[in-house]
């Protein structure tokens, strides 16, 4: 497949890395001649390419019209959008991928059609809150164009679901509790006759837009 | 009218102080403080410090009641970002968006944003004023010449 980064930082190259050690036809595309520089030494001069991302110019030059997937990576967020949007309005990309530095903008980025993005903020204080308190909902994933999420909960004493089996419960539809980690056993599949205890931590997939009706099916109600 | 003008360089400046003068509410959201400078004394303008990106600003800025957004940093894709944010999660009505790269503004204008382009305007104004022509409508300086169509 052929993939375009765009942004050189750290993670822009790590990627790059990765990508190519598997096989794949990768452009990282940075605006800043240094960097491009450095990094061409590390993952080949062929592979990078000096130019504003955001340009049409450059996106043209880099071989938009063809790339299966187009990543941005940026430390910019407003720079992450804009890339990805035009990538799929004006060059008809089937992928973007989007780096959100302020979580708070994800938002934006689903509204304007860029499903597929990532926080590391985010996951990071996901990974926090969990520790924090229990039952809350961690994200490990989207499927297909991001309507569906993979999550991560782990029950704790006081979850209502502790003692029922997963058809006792008043699950939101289209939701599947799919698995489940026990400290004793490991991880093995969930079937309608499984009774949950506390310290289980359950992986299900949601629909996004009912992932609140799943907390609330899992977790204690707020004190 | 109540208007939210993003970014106090030249054009946001006079802008505020047009729109002020002539009564309406203008809230002025600038990153830099300094610039503010050049607002003068007595603007009448509500003045936020912050970014026009973010929710928190630009609800202090009294986004949910605005009757106009107008996005004029320096930065295209800054202006563009808050512009749809200002549309799309606050619904305002009126959105205006400063783009100075030609094709990027065409390609907003084609998804429905009202995008000017400084430069666009200023070369098409100065020809047709040179060749003794009328100004004409904003459209026909916003199209794109053959030689930076893509």
């Amino acid at each position: 497949m052929y993939m375009i980064i765009v942004g050189g930082g750290n993670v822009g190259l790590q990627l790059a890395k990765r990508l190519l050690s598997i096989g794949h036809e990768v452009l990282v595309v940075e605006r800043d001649a240094q960097t491009a520089d450095r990094i061409s030494t590390q993952i080949g001069e062929e592979n990078v390419t000096v130019g504003d991302g955001c340009e049409m110019a450059t996106q043209r030059d880099c071989g938009f019209g063809r790339a299966d997937v187009v990543i941005a990576v940026t430390g910019e967020d407003e720079d992450n959008l804009i890339v990805c949007q035009m990538a799929k309005t004006v060059w008809s990309v089937k992928r973007a991928l989007a780096r959100v530095n302020d979580p708070s903008h994800e938002e934006i980025f689903k509204q304007v059609g860029i499903d597929e993005t990532v926080s590391a903020t985010g996951i990071i204080y996901s990974m926090l809150e969990q520790q924090i308190q229990p039952d809350v909902l961690m994200p490990v994933g989207t499927l297909g164009r991001g309507d569906h999420e993979v999550v991560e909960v782990e029950l704790s004493a006081r979850s209502p679901a502790i003692g029922k089996a997963r058809r006792d419960l008043n699950l939101p539809d289209g939701t599947h509790i799919v698995w489940v980690f026990r400290e004793e056993s490991g991880g093995r599949q969930v079937d309608d006759h499984m009774v949950f205890s506390s310290g289980d931590t359950l992986v299900a997939i949601v629909p996004r837009s009912s992932a609140e009706a799943l907390r609330r099916a899992l977790a204690p109600p707020a004190i | 009218m109540k208007a939210i003008v993003f970014g106090c360089g030249r054009t946001g400046t006079m802008l505020s102080l047009q729109l002020a003068a002539e009564g309406h509410e203008v809230t002025v959201i600038e990153m830099n403080p300094s610039a503010l400078r050049r607002l003068g004394r007595d603007h009448g303008c509500r003045v936020v410090i912050g970014s026009g990106l973010d929710a928190d600003i630009l609800e202090a800025a009294g986004i949910q009641e605005a009757d106009a957004f107008f996005a004029l940093t320096r930065g295209d894709n800054t202006n563009l970002m808050s512009a749809q944010i200002a549309r799309l999660r606050y619904e305002v009505p009126n959105v205006c968006v400063k783009v100075a790269d030609p094709l990027r503004a065409d390609a907003y204008r084609k998804l429905g944003y009202f995008c000017i382009t400084p430069s666009a305007l200023t070369a098409g104004m100065m020809r047709d004023w040179i060749l003794k022509r009328p100004f004409q409508r904003i459209d026909a300086y916003n199209q794109l010449s053959e030689e930076l169509k893509i």
